[in-house]
């Protein structure tokens, strides 16, 4: 019977300000970034950073919670393969980031529409149902 | 150095069935940099949340991909579980694993046969689909549709395979391995073949871990990694070591790959042998989710990951999934560099690229 491993799987909940000194010390624990993403909720906006430990899978998630227009420090620096993450919570749903390594100024999702997920567009996060269009 | 110019890779390029564009930046006729970009078929079905409430999210989610629709579904539901906390059946967990491990060995023999009509050699891209059909067909019976099975709900499947089906699945998978060993020899043994794959497109375990590499394409470089560890479906039952390679080129990736569609036919074997023979094929789930969860599921391309999140309503806040074939662009960003424009079409293809899913 396979060995199964019941990893340590958290959400850390963090100020902006801390994001790329708690992103350095994954990456110095030896975590790789498994993902990325925004979610707009509560009319403000939920980065998920989520890194993984490959020996014994542990998954942690930095979480910042910010307004809408506040400004978020690129992660690429630190961690590089964040760049096409970043792109797109920019370009889907409007989340300022600056300093990416390689920004494609909207370039990155050949999209006739902008930031067609933020919350300029009506994006709904209340849980009501939206009538079909 | 040499003068330096842009060429376009793409979006319609004979290597792919799916459009995505790089611009490869070559040197003489040296790739220096490539720059990938997507979303010219993005379906934004993420936001689809607000007008789908979770259960029928569930068929949303498995038509991410006609190739790994199962196993969307699959993980979608896994993550839903988790916010609910149900336990899902154990005859449902098996008949998942044998709908994922059919899936997989789909999807690797459809691969396998797109890289062969990659490096020329035609007549074997026909033998892997035609072994291919089989497995479809096995898809078929079983769950009425050769792509798109939507056997998955919330708290387990809504379809049982009976006896007299899996011994058919059985024989076939004999058929398929049979067949499977020939194919296996021209693959890793053919000097035209190993020619245009030895060596090439070397990534090494260090650039694959920092680059954030999943699935055959990081355990081809030495990562021993494989979500199905995490113990989801019937996988703690079954015993299986992931499949690694250490030498990091294409061939490697090719290995891993082969490899792997004997363990799915191993993994098959054990489950069949093992499902418990129960009625309840899921658990009622009752009220509106809350709570969020990352679920992690071992697709045929790598680690797919699953977030949602919900707040007591019908409808989620969020769900999004990453692809593997995301996560695995800045990899192959990082292979094309150093490399001859004409191997461009084929290490490409290594990563198995699936922009459907990643146009999600």
């Amino acid at each position: 019977m396979a060995e199964v491993i019941h990893p340590e799987e958290q959400i850390i909940e963090i100020d902006v300000d801390q994001l790329l000194t708690k992103a350095m010390e994954l990456k110095k624990a030896g975590f790789r970034l498994s993902q990325a993403c925004a979610a707009f909720v509560n009319e403000k906006f939920e980065l998920s950073y989520s890194f993984a430990e490959d020996k014994t899978y542990q998954y942690t998630t930095l979480r910042v919670v910010i307004d809408t227009d506040t400004e978020v420090p690129s992660i690429t620096d630190i961690v590089p393969p964040a760049v096409f993450y970043e792109n797109e919570m920019k370009e889907l749903f409007g989340v300022k980031i600056k300093m990416i390594s390689l920004d494609y100024e909207n370039r990155f999702y050949r999209i006739e529409e902008e930031t067609p997920f933020g919350p300029k567009n009506g994006a709904d996060a209340s849980g009501e149902k939206k009538e079909e269009a | 150095m040499g003068k330096r110019s842009v060429i376009p890779f793409g979006p319609q390029h004979p290597v792919l069935p799916e459009p995505i564009h790089i611009d490869l930046v070559i040197e003489d006729e040296k790739v220096v940099e490539a720059i990938p970009s997507v979303g010219f078929i993005h379906r934004g079905l993420e936001s689809l949340v607000d007008r789908r409430d979770y259960n029928q999210m569930t068929y949303v989610v498995e038509r991410t991909c006609g190739i790994c629709s199962f196993q969307h579904g699959m993980g979608y539901c896994e993550a839903m579980e988790h916010v609910f906390g149900v336990e899902v059946p154990a005859r449902a967990k098996y008949l998942r694993t044998i709908w994922a491990e059919l899936g997989r060995i789909h999807s690797h023999l459809l691969w396998l046969g797109l890289l062969a009509d990659g490096f020329g050699y035609e007549n074997l891209f026909y033998q892997c689909w035609r072994v291919r059909e089989k497995i479809l067909d096995m898809q078929e019976m079983t769950s009425g549709g050769r792509l798109i099975f939507s056997v998955n709900k919330v708290g387990g499947v809504i379809k049982d395979i009976d006896k007299e089906k899996l011994d058919i699945i059985l024989k076939t998978i004999d058929e398929v391995e049979a067949e499977l060993e020939t194919i296996k020899d021209t693959f890793l043994l053919d000097y035209s073949v190993q020619s245009r794959l030895q060596g090439v497109g070397i990534v090494t375990k260090e650039q694959a871990h920092d680059l954030g590499a999943a699935g055959p394409f990081a355990r081809a470089s030495g990562i021993k990694t494989d979500m199905r560890k995490l113990g989801y479906a019937a996988y703690p039952d079954l015993d299986f070591e992931p499949i690694v390679s250490a030498t990091g080129d294409s061939y490697a990736r090719c290995y891993c790959r082969i490899m792997e569609i004997f363990q799915s036919i191993d993994l098959l074997r054990q489950a069949i042998a093992k499902i418990p023979n129960e009625t309840d094929l899921f658990t009622p789930v009752k009220g509106n989710p809350d709570g969020e969860y990352f679920m992690r599921v071992e697709q045929p391309r790598g680690e797919a990951v699953y977030y949602v999140k919900a707040s007591g309503k019908p409808y989620l806040d969020r769900f999004r999934v990453r692809t593997p074939t995301f996560a695995n662009l800045p990899g192959l960003c990082e292979m094309l560099k150093n490399t001859q424009l004409s191997d461009v079409g084929l290490l490409v293809l290594t990563i198995d690229p699936c922009i459907s899913c990643t146009e999600r």
